[in-house]
Parts: C-alpha cells; sequence; structure tokens
C-alpha cells in the first residue's frame, strides 16, 4: 500500500488514503475499500501542459516529414500543447465521441503534478518541484497536421481523464520504471516506457520553466502516442501505469440534443 | 458598470473604477487608483485566443486570411494587470505588443448560436498578447514559447459591461509607444465575428463565467524595448499600459 492523494465525487478537497495501485484496494477512516465502489473526482485542479514529440517513437516515424514544409525543421524548444479545465474528466467517467467522427487516438501518458511553484528551475533541481505522478489519458481526433495549434482536435470536453490519484514520488517507483500498459476491452494493445522519452522528466522542467511558471497543482504530462490505440463508441479504455493505478474510461457516443 | 480587481491595504477586492480616476470598493471606501496595485479583473479558468483574425494584420505577416479560426490556449502565467511589466527575453531581436479586444464570458456556454451569443457574455476588458517572435518554430505555431510567456499578456484595467459596451464590432483600438500611435484597427475587420467565434468554440468547448476569449489584433506590430511604455486602448473601454523591462 502506499499514500495517495485522492478526490471523491461530491468531496470540494482532496484527501490522504492508503492505496493498493495494482489490485484497487483503498483504505482511509480505518476502513477497507475497492476502487470501484466510489465515484470518483479528479486529483488535480491545475493545468494541464502536454510536452509534445516527446515519444522517441513517433520522433523516428515523422523524421523526415520534420524536414520538409511546413516544418522545414525539427523544433529546438519544447512543443508544448493545453488540456484546458473543459477537457479535465475523473476515472469511469465517459468520454463522448462527437458526432462525425469514427475513432480517437488515446493515448496513455505520464502525468507529474507539480508541488512548489517552479520558475526557471535548474535541471539538477528540478525533481524537487515535483509532487507526485498520475495518469492522464489524452485523447484527440486524430490529426496529420501539427502546424497549428490542434485545439479542436485535442480540447474538447472530457478529452482529458486523469486520476484516479496521485502518488507522491517518494512513495513512488523511480521514474524510468513506471511502466504503461493500455487496455482495450480488456485486451492490452500497447506497452510502453519513459525510456522512450526523448530527453528526462528533468530537463523538459528546466525548459519550460525557462519561459513559463508552473504552479501547485499544475501537471506536466509525456504521452505515448506513437503507438496509441483507435478507440471508438462503447471502448473501455484501461490505462495501467506501475507503482500509479490505473485509470479507466468508456468512449460513449455524444447524444444529439443540447437546444438552447 | 466597469469592474477591476485590485490589491489594497494587503488584500484583493474588487474595485469599482469612478470617472475621476479613483476606485469605489465593495464597502465604500474611495481610494486613489495610484494607491491600488491593478491586477487582470477576471481570473479565468480558459483563455482561449485567436490568431490572425484580422485580414490586414495576416498581410502583414504573410498569411493569406484562414478559413478556419486559429485557434490557441493560454495559461494564467501570462496574465499581468493594468500598470505592469513585462520583461523582453534578452537577446531577441523581435517583440511586439497585440492589442486585442478580450470578451468575458458570463454564462455557462456550450453549443452557443451565433444569434444568442451576447446573452452569454459579461463583458470586455483589453489585452495586450505580446509574441516574441525569435522563438517561433512551426509546430503547433504559435507556440508557446511565443505566446505563453509569463506575465507577457497584460489584462485589464476592468470589464465593461456588454451592454455598457454596445456593439463590440464597432470599436476602434489604438496602440501607444511612448505616446506615439503605432497600431490602428476597427473590430469590424475581423475576419470571424464574435458570434461567429463563440458558436465555433463551444460546439467542442464549454467555457464558463469568467472564462476569457482574446479576438486577435490588427495590422501594426512593431518592435518593443526595455523601457518602453505600451499603451493599447479600445473605444468604449480604456486604456491599458504597460511597461517593458
Amino acid at each position: 500500500m502506499v499514500n495517495v492523494r485522492l478526490r471523491l465525487a461530491g468531496m470540494r478537497r482532496t484527501i490522504e488514503a492508503k492505496a493498493d495501485p495494482w489490485s484497487g484496494t483503498v483504505s482511509f477512516d480505518g476502513r477497507m475499500h475497492h476502487i470501484d465502489e466510489w465515484e470518483w473526482d479528479v486529483p488535480v485542479d491545475g493545468v494541464m501542459y502536454g510536452v509534445a514529440l516527446n515519444d522517441q517513437k513517433e520522433w523516428e516515424a515523422l523524421s523526415t516529414e520534420m524536414n520538409a514544409p511546413p516544418y522545414e525543421k525539427p523544433p529546438e524548444g519544447p512543443v508544448l500543447y493545453m488540456k484546458p479545465a473543459n477537457t479535465i474528466n475523473a476515472h469511469r467517467r465517459p468520454v463522448l465521441l462527437p458526432r462525425g467522427v469514427k475513432h480517437l487516438q488515446a493515448a496513455p501518458a505520464l502525468g507529474i503534478v507539480i508541488g512548489r511553484t517552479a520558475a526557471r528551475v535548474q535541471r539538477e533541481q528540478a525533481l524537487d518541484f515535483v509532487f507526485g505522478y498520475t495518469i492522464v489519458h489524452d485523447l484527440s481526433i486524430p490529426h496529420k497536421q501539427r502546424y497549428r495549434p490542434a485545439v479542436k482536435e485535442q480540447a474538447r470536453d472530457g478529452f482529458a481523464p486523469v486520476g484516479p490519484w496521485i502518488v507522491p514520488k517518494e512513495e513512488a517507483p523511480p521514474l524510468f520504471s513506471l511502466v504503461a500498459h493500455v487496455y482495450v476491452n480488456g485486451r492490452l494493445v500497447q506497452r510502453a516506457d519513459p525510456s522512450r522519452f526523448r530527453q528526462p522528466v528533468e530537463q523538459w522542467l528546466a525548459e519550460v520553466t525557462e519561459f513559463m511558471t508552473l504552479y501547485p497543482g499544475d501537471v506536466l504530462f509525456f504521452s505515448w502516442p506513437a503507438d496509441a490505440p483507435l478507440v471508438s463508441a462503447g471502448d473501455v479504455v484501461r490505462i495501467e501505469i506501475d507503482g500509479i493505478g490505473a485509470l479507466e474510461n468508456e468512449i460513449a457516443p455524444e447524444q444529439g440534443g443540447d437546444e438552447q | 458598470m466597469k469592474r477591476a480587481r485590485v490589491a489594497w491595504n494587503g488584500t484583493v477586492t474588487e474595485a469599482e473604477p469612478l470617472d475621476d480616476g479613483r476606485l469605489r470598493l465593495p464597502d465604500g471606501t474611495i481610494v486613489d487608483e495610484l494607491d491600488v496595485m491593478w491586477l487582470p479583473p477576471v481570473e479565468p479558468g480558459v483563455i482561449v485566443a485567436l490568431g490572425l483574425n484580422y485580414a490586414d494584420h495576416a498581410g502583414e505577416l504573410s498569411f493569406a486570411a484562414p478559413k478556419e479560426p486559429l485557434l490557441f490556449l493560454k495559461g494564467k502565467n501570462t496574465l499581468v494587470g493594468h500598470r505592469g511589466r513585462t520583461v523582453r527575453p534578452e537577446g531577441v531581436n523581435m517583440m511586439h505588443y497585440e492589442c486585442e479586444l478580450a470578451v468575458v464570458i458570463g454564462r455557462p456556454a456550450r453549443r452557443v448560436r451565433a444569434e444568442q451569443a451576447y446573452d452569454y457574455i459579461s463583458g470586455y476588458t483589453i489585452a495586450n498578447d505580446y509574441a516574441v517572435r525569435d522563438y517561433l518554430e512551426n509546430y503547433y505555431r504559435p507556440n508557446f514559447r511565443v505566446k505563453n510567456r509569463d506575465r507577457a499578456t497584460p489584462l485589464g484595467p476592468w470589464i465593461v459591461s456588454h451592454d455598457e459596451v454596445g456593439d463590440p464590432m464597432a470599436l476602434r483600438l489604438r496602440t501607444y509607444v511612448n505616446g506615439a500611435v503605432v497600431q490602428e484597427g476597427y473590430t469590424g475587420d475581423m475576419i470571424f465575428s464574435i458570434p461567429y467565434l463563440l458558436e465555433y468554440i463551444t460546439e467542442f468547448m464549454t467555457l464558463a463565467p469568467g472564462d476569457v476569449m482574446l479576438t486577435g489584433t490588427p495590422k501594426g506590430a512593431v518592435n518593443v524595448q526595455p523601457g518602453d511604455e505600451v499603451v493599447t486602448e479600445i473605444e468604449r473601454i480604456g486604456r491599458l499600459v504597460n511597461y517593458i523591462a
């Protein structure tokens, strides 16, 4: 069992509990529970930034394209994108498949939760500013162009489930051993780990906070899109990260209506 | 009605700017505008911004006018209030201001129709959405290093209600650097109007009260230097002052 920070539906604040990331057993107030007994809320309340083109496998697949128009050359600085407040979604809450869209890319991501205001941090000290780790389900409508921000593809309502809890970094296994497994409808479809990161998390934290401050509760996340599954309505996506936990969401068709 | 947010006497409070330059606090206390620290007038959960939304500015940057709105997102780290300072990074060649009409959302807005858009807007303020062009790269452009820099988006000085502004598509914009006019435009020249944008965005993004939409900037982007005073002004709203450090 490790100490985790979590928030249940209806709670205004996060609480500390003990959890077993593998079995989903959770203990607080002296009682043992199973993760499925509750409705969950998201454990973070800050801004979520994704680091794009960090997946070495994706980078290699794009190496020719990155040297041609409109890109001309590979990026030198960090390429970031945002999952704004409307995208945040909780464990076991449905993700709506937009009308007219057949598939979503369901990329697993490791979320680094900031613990102390981080501005211009040095690489060597970067992890001092990290509170812990969580799981991010980085959903998008598949898109090839990366020249313009893909807001309409990435920033849709509910497209960033996060949770189910935060494991403080002292409680978590070392960063390099945080292996992700993605299951769709119970079938293993992807395995990925941080050795695929093009740069270490510490280096990204230094490069990002050189120009933008990250605040406590903000999340910098690192996805593995290269071999992420495409999913469609009815699919249940479960992302497990070793020593952190499992985040599960169903893709549900968007209904009509909502007339104003 | 105008609404500002200020720090005064060790606390953060709402304040109503009066015509004589003073401010009325919620408890009736009257304070001088120079005795307060001006904060961004709203704390948005989501800031969605428009690139190339004026044909003349798109032409200035050698881009054809876009067929679909060019959206990008910004974090709260970027905001700084009226009379604040924005840093020009050392060694860069081109940093320019962008005077923009900022729309403040007043009601949860999902799948809003253009005809009803103004029902969802509480008011307007001014944004100066600085860009450091040296850092442009051709990935998710304008990339965050250009547009999501700490305190590089002055916002304020206050919010003026929609009713008081009237038609937001008929406002003159102007930027002054050290007192000289360097940028002039007219909100009616936007490629995508505010009602159109609200319909477009809320088709896939629910906006919440306090969220902000920055509507793009017209032609006239000029380099600024440390020590410059940059004033972005919008008719019927006010003048937002910023200093380059």
